[in-house]
């Protein structure tokens, strides 16, 4: 049971992203893009996780724990940074 | 997994989710960013309280550098040079993802038929969206100029896909067979290493005979399979915020992809496969 409540964490989460997106305006397409690639930047919080639970004394386990952390910061930090520089520009356009 | 955490998953799934529904509309799409910012470090935050955890200084020498790189590149890049951005981050998301895989086989820690099929298809998506990402970003950084392709594009695809299936079989009847105790199929690193490296090189396959003009779309796509990547490894790891924002964003990245190439008026499957059958480019 415990397992198919994923399922349908999975099945809910899928509409609601569909849901979310669904009438956006072309112009938003790009920004929106950057947006829902910094979301998955929660990677971070996995790769974190994972390198914490790591055999210290495993140097190859700390060498991949450290590059998934460090990629999983670079998508979060560096999709932020994008996004607000896009929408911003995006408001300066309309004014 | 404390409640405090637990609750602090929660707010932060709620905020990505308000987020990305305040930036599906131009009123709102400012405000929308910032609260999924407030959920990023929200969520990272309180992750460093998960109990048990160790290698603190390792993590935060990782954070402080790939975050600090990515903020400073983010910010002095030209803006007529975003879209390399978005696709380079993207693929490092994709990356971490398979990364985060990697490690958990490793850690011996994959056991069971439903969680090494979910880790290796995160693995193989993961490692997909990263290859494949850093085509587009050297593609439309200008690195890599023309479309290439190998002279048997279709069999040499067919070929990697099988092999890729081929491994991914194999690892999993290893996962089943670690379960249950039976000797038989045993993970050996050699196969974990094939299956890595192929994935990998599949992602380049598939990506580099495409045209520079139809970058923002496949972008998109891969966006897709980063977020689905993210969602399963989140499984692995038993992560609620993971599962939620890697799946949110696999639906409505595939939505985004569709809209994206509706825009442009040509049908996402011309797109991708265009290229490899060599059929009609026009639309």
């Amino acid at each position: 049971m415990e397992n198919f409540i994923y399922v349908y964490i999975f099945m809910l989460a899928a509409f609601t992203g569909y849901e979310v997106i669904s009438r956006v305006p072309v112009i938003l397409h790009t920004p929106l893009m950057s947006g829902s690639n910094f979301v998955h930047g929660v990677v971070l919080v996995g790769a974190m996780v994972a390198l914490g639970n790591a055999d210290p004394n495993d140097p190859l386990q700390l060498a991949i724990g450290f590059f998934a952390v460090f990629l999983g910061a670079a998508n979060a930090a560096g999709g932020y940074v994008v996004t607000e520089r896009m929408l911003a520009m995006f408001k300066l356009n309309k004014n | 997994m404390t409640a405090l955490i637990q609750t602090s998953y929660f707010v932060v799934a709620v905020l990505f989710i308000l987020g990305l529904k305040a930036m599906a509309s131009p009123v709102t799409a400012k405000r929308g960013i910032v609260w999924a910012g407030i959920g990023m470090v929200l969520a990272t935050a309180i992750t460093f309280a998960t109990p048990g955890m160790q290698n603190f200084v390792l993590m935060i020498v990782a954070i402080v550098l790939g975050g600090g790189v990515a903020w400073y590149l983010g910010r002095v890049v030209k803006m007529t040079d975003m879209p390399q951005m978005v696709a380079i981050y993207n693929g490092m998301g994709g990356g971490a993802a398979a990364a985060i895989a990697a490690l958990e086989f490793a850690r011996g820690h994959v056991h069971g038929v439903v969680v090494t099929t979910l880790a290796v298809l995160g693995a193989l998506i993961g490692s997909v969206a990263f290859s494949g990402s850093c085509i587009a970003f050297a593609k439309l950084q200008g690195i890599m100029k023309k479309a290439w392709r190998l002279p048997a594009q279709n069999a040499a695809n067919l070929v990697l896909a099988l092999v890729v299936l081929g491994l991914a079989i194999k690892l999993v009847m290893a996962g089943a067979a670690s379960e249950t105790g039976a000797t038989g199929v045993v993970l050996d690193t050699t196969s974990l290493l094939a299956f890595f490296l192929i994935s990998l090189l599949l992602g380049v396959v598939l990506t580099a005979p495409i045209g520079g003009a139809d970058m923002p779309v496949v972008i998109s796509l891969l966006n897709a399979f980063t977020g689905l990547a993210v969602g399963l490894e989140g499984y692995v790891l038993g992560n609620p915020a993971l599962i939620i924002a890697g799946i949110v964003v696999g639906a409505s990245g595939t939505l985004l992809t569709q809209l994206m190439s509706k825009s442009m008026n040509r049908p996402i499957t011309n797109i991708i496969f265009a290229p490899i059958t060599g059929e009609a480019q026009a639309g």
